[in-house]
């Protein structure tokens, strides 16, 4: 081998912050990656194994603790597989308000990963912003569903609760709020020079690259593919509205595919939500909210169906799938979902080819799985063996330096 | 054990997700954000184990973490604290029947104070905090009542 210093860098998985902690292999010629390995694994709960000892409607509450972010996404796939499967039609009412909260789930989870990826280029001061202006519809959650995570809105063939007269005033004063603060929210993330110089032509994910590795969510629109299951198969109150995927040309007139266009797409996408959840407000339909509110005559309904049922969901990272089969027995036979960080990790590495190392956070970060795994760096250095353990803090401290850099 | 004066400062937190679902360390997250501020108690998180006070585990516990959770437990230096946040690392919570989860955390390490809730509201988690103070000062000698007063102080 020759003498140029090649290191291999694994990342994690010690403070695995995401849902899917995961180990990273670098190799690292200077300070440019070469190539990249990726070892998930450290967070398996064996979700699915434990859904086939229970029955249909305990495994809702499990699905929602698949992720605390998305703790409304996967309910809402897995009701729709079982409704799929068991025949179930969804009273109107119920629809929007699953709508609703799917939607104010992806305010918050867009709002979240806008203050992370500025925490990992070391504004801080965004990250405060952005949480501030989040924590309002945390509060609208919790005043609809009565949590701030895990809403235990769900329930096979309708939601759990109702949207009442007195809270349509508090959920429109969110709406105004939002409306208020987003010229703001762009102006911070989309005309700050400092977040562009750290992020244009930083993690480039390819049109192509984005259609071979079936990425999805915010991730693969940023690549300029126009994918969104509320677009391409419209479902439940979605079906009612006419839905544009968001892709980053709307905003610049062009795609480039890199961790930028992921900012633009989101932000946007945060607006998207708010007209959503207002359209929403002002067609509430009248009638039930459930197709069946006896648990008990719900369940055993449910034993007696058989067949299989897939429920998608445009989650805020992306498209979930659950599927589910039904075989006239107390618990599902098979349940298999699948999250969409899952199909956004291989897009990790044509992302992370030829960046610095000071970029990985915020390619990390790009695909939002969450909060980057960024513990615990080892480098090697191939020829003395040595190793230098960088910590989360160092390399957000290397991040930092770089964009100090590049201003000066 | 009698501690010496160096614990008279603000605590450190360590925070390890064992393979939690993330609400609670979302939860953790929003502690320090503007609404919750809990960084004008001097609490601040801290990437490595070995500056910390407390150690803050959220998770259930699976079998490939479980290694690292007694590492980190040893690598943090005494006197320390141990929080569990979440009913899934207090008791199992859902997670209670897989074949890969082998938690409990009280199952493998002390554990000194509880924060239950799925997720644990912020509010409970500085309470919880607040109680791991009051444990680290019992260490270091005070009785009851001068932790007491103490606590009033820091209000006052």
């Amino acid at each position: 081998m020759s003498k140029s210093t090649a290191y291999k860098v694994p990342i994690g998985p010690i403070h695995p912050s995401l849902e899917e902690p995961m180990t990273f292999n670098f190799e690292i010629a200077g300070e440019r990656i070469q190539s990249v390995d990726l070892a998930p694994g450290d967070n398996h709960r064996g979700i699915e194994f434990m859904g086939r000892n229970r029955n249909i409607v305990q495994i809702i509450y499990l699905a929602e603790r698949i992720c605390g972010i998305c703790s409304a996404s996967h309910p809402f796939a897995f009701c729709r597989a079982v409704e799929n499967a068991a025949g179930i039609e969804v009273p109107p009412r119920a629809e929007y308000i699953r709508v609703i909260i799917a939607e104010l789930e992806r305010i918050h989870s867009h709002i979240l990963w806008a203050g992370v990826a500025a925490h990992e280029l070391g504004f801080d001061s965004v990250l405060y912003l952005s949480w501030k202006v989040r924590e309002e519809v945390m509060d609208l959650l919790e005043i609809i569903t009565g949590n701030r995570v895990n809403y235990g809105m769900f329930m096979i063939g309708g939601v759990r609760r109702d949207i009442t007269e007195q809270q349509i005033p508090r959920i429109r004063k969110t709406i105004e709020y939002y409306k208020d603060v987003y010229q703001k929210l762009e102006d911070v993330f989309l005309d700050d020079p400092s977040i562009a110089v750290r992020t244009k032509n930083v993690g480039v994910l390819t049109y192509e690259d984005a259609l071979r590795l079936a990425s999805v969510g915010p991730t693969t629109r940023a690549s300029g593919v126009k994918k969104d299951v509320r677009q391409d198969q419209p479902y439940s109150a979605y079906a009612d509205l006419d839905i544009k995927a968001i892709t980053p040309d709307i905003h610049t007139g062009e795609v480039n595919g890199d961790v930028y266009d992921r900012i633009i797409v989101r932000v946007l996408e945060v607006l998207q939500s708010v007209q959503i959840v207002e359209y929403c407000l002002n067609h509430l339909p009248e009638g039930e909210i459930l197709s069946e509110p006896k648990i008990a005559k719900l369940l055993a309904n449910l034993k007696k169906a058989k067949g299989e049922g897939v429920g998608r969901h445009e989650a805020p990272r992306g498209e979930v799938i659950h599927y589910v089969k039904l075989n006239e027995l107390e618990n599902p036979e098979v349940w298999k979902a699948r999250a969409p960080t899952y199909n956004n990790l291989m897009s990790w590495v044509p992302m992370l080819q030829n960046q610095e190392v000071a970029d990985i956070p915020i390619v990390i970060a790009s695909i939002d799985p969450c909060i980057g795994c960024m513990d615990r760096v080892t480098l090697t250095d191939s020829e003395t063996y040595k190793q230098q353990v960088l910590t989360r803090e160092e390399l957000r401290q290397l991040s930092i330096e770089k964009t100090r850099r590049m201003l000066k | 054990m009698k501690l010496d004066k160096y614990l008279d400062r603000s605590l450190w937190v360590f925070h390890l997700n064992t393979g939690s679902c993330n609400g609670c360390d979302i939860e953790i997250v929003a502690l320090l954000t503007p609404r919750y501020d809990v960084e004008r108690f001097g609490i601040k998180l801290v990437g490595s184990p070995k500056h910390a006070d407390v150690l803050l585990i959220t998770g259930p516990v699976n079998r490939k973490m479980l290694p690292r959770l007694k590492l980190i437990y040893e690598q943090t230096p005494d006197p320390k604290a141990v929080i569990v946040v979440g009913t899934c690392g207090t008791s199992g919570g859902v997670f209670y029947d897989s074949y890969n989860i082998v938690g409990p955390v009280d199952k493998h390490i002390p554990v000194d104070v509880y924060v239950p809730g799925c997720p644990a509201r912020p509010e409970g988690i500085i309470n919880g905090v607040l109680k791991a103070w009051l444990k680290l000062e019992r260490l270091r000698g005070l009785s009851g009542k001068e932790v007491e007063q103490k606590i009033e102080e820091v209000k006052a």
